[in-house]
């Protein structure tokens, strides 16, 4: 390293890796990951979702398996908790649906009000 | 960049690695492929969380939690209850002895023995793999180098130091900044900046842990010294007996070498600094300065007078500062954070942390780092979790064999520097021995005895043959053979070792003999006039006896290795006082509890 700029550069890039270390305020992705959703396919949805983070550089992120949240026929599901902003449920997904919550929701800020719970109740 | 949803930390560092934490790391890692979960977990290895009595010990992130003495046959359970599922395990999750509440804590931040520690110089122990330089790098490692080298001159660096009124974590407690600043004025061309990493005291391993888990703050920290005082080369002397520390130390070093954070021209600069690693060979002696010196020169380690100090003339001849491994460590911090964030913990004469090993009769045995000004009270019952088995405290020993204790009407002493020196003992390096109701005290200093004892290095008659005299009366006490004469004798011979010895370990030897004579007085005369010992330990002062609720059972006659205990059915036993060896088999045996120690 040549110089203090370089090592700044690489502190940042290397906390990505580790914020969740930390007592930083992340954005919280709960995915249900009960019988119900790995049956429905809620594996593949968490291993398309962190792809999606790693190709898009999305920073300060956390994400969670959790149990059954009651809705089985809607698995796969999961919901997107960031502070100042109320959470939001997304249900019946798979692979092509997590592309665009990321691309819409996580990126731009724009919740997908086609693939939200209330659409499907 | 791979984004990893949850990472598994597991305890690497010496405690946890002695029961099996790195075959758990291996278990870990073929158990998530097995699930198909190896893209979305980490298994990281890192340094001492502190809770050592607890380990082995993982964490899970982001959660937190907190799982404790982790076996083999949990891995499985974690990885598909916890990492597949989301379902923390409560039942391995740490239970707090002490609060006796129902709910295991769900993640560390809960923890008792965690919310009244202040983590200054352990900030990386437990939090990042200490072998993986990016991740140092990741939490600002470096950055005050960088700072030092752009914005600073060394005598605003070591007017910082001095401002924060850092003092010497070794035991000395000496102004780090004022030494610093002594080897800067002088005016040789080749000055040397040492570590001490011998950390001979039984039972200590402050320095052990942050050399594990968090070897670049030292790095860092000495590489900010030698900038200040003018040096180009450093050591660290680090005991032989510590061999993972040695090695994640000189992975450190390799690292920070690659990414010329070590070497010429560092972060192109023309600062020029090289770290080399020194092994000890075994000496408690060496943990002395100049002995530590004579060491490093290929000399026996034998102290030499001061003055000259090594400030002035060390290693070689040239001006040489030594800093303690905990002192080194929050160096960078104080650079990066301010000498006001530093002051904010800790007392006005005292400032800062201090990290102390907590062993002995305690119930969370392990390693502790509070603010300067916390009671012992709060360190033994609040994050000690108090004694365990129902016993009741008698003293904590601290400063090690250089030490005192202090009892129980002590408990309420902040902790600094000054405060525990004033009442006969001193914080040493940070070791902490709780003792009980069940310790002998007259034993207790005939243990720390036995070890300077063997530790002298032989040099300076008074400590070569006076604590040897020392540990013969203490000896013959334990046996029932002193008398009030040798009490006197152990005062004097006490003071003029403590006057001429000519290094730290025979001036600070009968420290422990001088508080327990203080203290607990009325013990040595038990052992000396009534040829007893009041906590049951000296066996040659022991009579086991079996009285009148014997009910006959012959069950211990069975047990007695020596076989001296005669007895018919359904009459009274009794033990031959000549030939029983005290072993207190026959207690254990006994159905109705009837024989008694005395």
């Amino acid at each position: 390293m040549k110089s203090l700029a370089e090592l700044k550069a690489l502190r940042d890039k290397a906390l990505e890796a580790i914020t969740m270390r930390t007592d930083q305020d992340m954005t919280r992705i709960v995915i249900g990951m009960a019988t119900c959703g790995i049956a429905s396919g809620a594996r593949e949805v968490m291993a398309t979702l962190i792809e999606e983070i790693e190709v898009r550089e999305i920073k300060a992120i956390s994400v969670q398996p959790t149990g059954c949240m009651g809705m089985c026929a809607l698995e796969p599901m999961l919901e997107i908790h960031r502070s100042g902003e109320a959470p939001v449920t997304y249900v019946a997904l798979d692979a092509q649906k997590v592309k665009r919550i990321v691309h819409e929701h996580l990126v731009n800020g724009q919740v997908v009000s086609d693939y939200v719970i209330g659409k499907y109740i | 960049m791979p984004f990893y949803r949850s990472h598994i930390l597991v305890c690497a560092g010496t405690g946890c690695v002695s029961s099996g934490s790195l075959t758990l790391e291996e278990q870990f890692n073929e158990s998530l492929s097995a699930h198909g979960l190896e893209r979305e977990v980490q298994v990281v290895r890192t340094g001492c969380f502190g809770l050592c009595e607890a380990g082995p010990i993982c964490i899970v992130y982001p959660e937190g939690s907190f799982y404790t003495r982790v076996e083999s046959k949990d891995v499985n359970r974690i990885v598909e209850e916890h990492l597949l599922k989301g379902r923390v395990v409560k039942e391995l999750l740490f239970q707090d002895k002490s609060n006796h509440k129902n709910d295991a804590q769900q993640s560390i931040k809960e923890v008792d023995f965690y919310k009244k520690q202040d983590r200054v110089a352990l900030k990386n122990c437990g939090v990042i793999n200490p072998e993986l330089i990016e991740e140092y790098i990741a939490f600002d490692g470096y950055q005050a180098l960088g700072k030092v080298l752009s914005e600073m001159t060394p005598v605003e660096v070591i007017q910082t130091i001095k401002e924060s009124g850092l003092r010497g974590r070794g035991g000395g407690g000496f102004l780090t900044g004022l030494k610093w600043e002594f080897a800067k004025n002088t005016t040789d061309d080749v000055k040397y900046v040492g570590c001490n990493a011998d950390e001979g005291d039984p039972g200590a391993f402050m320095d052990r842990s942050v050399l594990e888990g968090d070897p670049h703050a030292v790095i860092e920290a000495m590489a900010i010294n030698a900038y200040a005082i003018g040096a180009k080369k450093g050591f660290v002397y680090i005991r032989a007996e510590y061999p993972i520390a040695v090695k994640r130390l000189g992975i450190a070093i390799a690292q920070a070498k690659d990414m010329g954070l070590l070497g010429e021209n560092i972060l192109g600069t023309d600062f020029t600094f090289d770290l080399e690693i020194r092994l000890g060979a075994g000496a408690f002696v060496c943990g002395e300065e100049t002995a530590l010196i004579a060491s490093i020169e290929g000399q026996r380690g034998m102290p030499r007078p001061k003055p000259p100090f090594p400030a002035h003339k060390g290693l070689f001849g040239q001006p040489t500062v030594i800093n303690n491994v905990e002192t080194y460590a929050v160096v960078p911090q104080i650079i990066l954070k301010g000498v006001d964030w530093f002051r904010t913990y800790g007392t006005p004469n005292s400032p800062g942390t201090k990290v102390f090993a907590l062993g002995g009769k305690i119930v969370n045995t392990g390693l502790v780092e509070i603010s300067m000004g916390t009671t012992l009270r709060e360190v033994i019952f609040d994050i000690g979790g108090g004694i365990p088995n129902g016993n009741t405290f008698k003293a904590v020993q601290t400063g090690g064999p250089s030490g005192g204790c202090l009892t129980k009407d002590h408990l309420d002493t902040p902790i600094d520097f000054d405060t525990l020196t004033s009442l006969g003992s001193m914080m040493g390096s940070g070791g902490m021995i709780v003792v009980d109701n069940q310790n002998c005290m007259v034993d207790f200093a005939r243990f720390f005895l036995d070890f300077t004892v063997d530790e002298s290095c032989g040099k300076c008659t008074p400590c070569r043959e006076g604590t040897k005299r020392m540990h013969e009366i203490l000896d013959r006490i334990t046996q029932g053979q002193g008398t009030l004469e040798d009490l006197d004798k152990l005062e004097s011979l006490s003071a003029s070792i403590k006057d001429s010895s000519l290094c730290g370990l025979g001036q600070t030897a009968p420290n422990p003999v001088l508080s327990t004579l203080k203290y607990f007085k009325d013990e040595y005369i038990a052992h000396v006039v009534d040829k007893k010992c009041p906590a049951g330990v000296c066996k040659e002062l022991l009579s086991i006896v079996i009285d009148e609720r014997c009910i006959g059972c012959t069950a211990c006659t069975k047990v007695c290795p020596v076989n001296c205990i005669a007895g018919e059915r359904k009459s009274l036993h009794v033990i031959d006082q000549e030939k029983c060896i005290k072993c207190g088999a026959c207690i254990d045996k006994c159905p109705v509890k009837c024989i008694v120690k005395g």
